[in-house]
């Protein structure tokens, strides 16, 4: 599940639930849509709400951050878990400086 | 080892699959009383084994996924994770970290490095045209 928010140039994007191969694809056609019509400065995937992730969260991220990339902006990753992290460590995200 | 408990099951390569899969895992798992932690290393290693099967083994279409557990005496769990679709030609290569066939669906190559991470043993056995077998092996009760 995600929401969205715009304001400010920023698009906000609040995941829920559980991120898996099924779930992302979902998430990623929502998110991608929106960024395209916006057009953001930022991406703000917010993983709050995120009750459980697998290596597709990876790939979400990563995806976001070309896509942010070819539209001329940047993507921030707010409030994941430390299991989620641990996740996003093994993948050399850390890397990209998009993690906060 | 004696084993105290078995399960089995055998479900449709279809990817809402991933969380029914996970999720009695971690039902059978339940009365050993795990962590939080051992919980939810298990439920994504499990996520990662079937997602394979899906995306990789049958290369997303219609097959068989069969999962059968064990439970043994000293608490530790024993997950087997089996398709019968393409196998994989190179395990070490596939097991390798970032390592994807798939890029363009945005698998970020990390499926055996998470089981790998998550779990206390990983085993792949793989004959190509035949399937895969995955083994999930996670002590339980050991994260005091």
């Amino acid at each position: 599940m995600v929401e969205t928010k715009y304001s400010n140039d920023v698009l906000t994007a609040y995941i829920s639930g559980e991120i898996d191969h099924d779930s992302a694809a979902r998430i990623r056609s929502t998110v991608d849509g929106m960024a395209q019509e916006v057009k953001p400065r930022l991406l703000c995937l917010d993983f709050r709400g995120v009750s459980f992730m697998d290596s597709s969260g990876v790939g979400l991220v990563m995806g976001r951050y070309r896509q942010m990339k070819l539209l001329g902006g940047s993507l921030r990753v707010i409030n994941y878990s430390e299991v989620i992290y641990k996740i996003f460590a093994m993948s050399g995200l850390e890397t990209l400086g998009v993690l906060r | 080892m004696k084993t105290i408990n078995k399960m089995k099951l055998s479900f449709p390569s279809k990817s809402c699959n991933e969380a029914f899969a996970r999720t009695a895992v971690s039902a059978f798992i339940m009365n050993l009383d795990p962590t939080v932690n051992e919980l939810s290393d298990l439920k994504t290693a499990v996520s990662e084994a079937v997602t394979n099967c899906i995306v990789h083994g049958y290369r997303r279409q219609d097959g068989t996924i069969y999962i059968s557990g064990a439970i043994r005496e000293d608490n530790r769990v024993i997950i087997k994770v089996r398709d019968s679709g393409c196998g994989i030609a190179d395990v070490e290569q596939a097991m390798k970290p970032l390592f994807t066939t798939a890029a363009d669906e945005e698998r970020a190559g990390l499926g055996f490095a998470v089981m790998q991470s998550f779990c206390d043993r990983v085993k792949v056995r793989s004959v190509p045209g035949k399937g895969t077998t995955v083994t999930l092996e996670k002590q339980i009760g050991a994260d005091d």
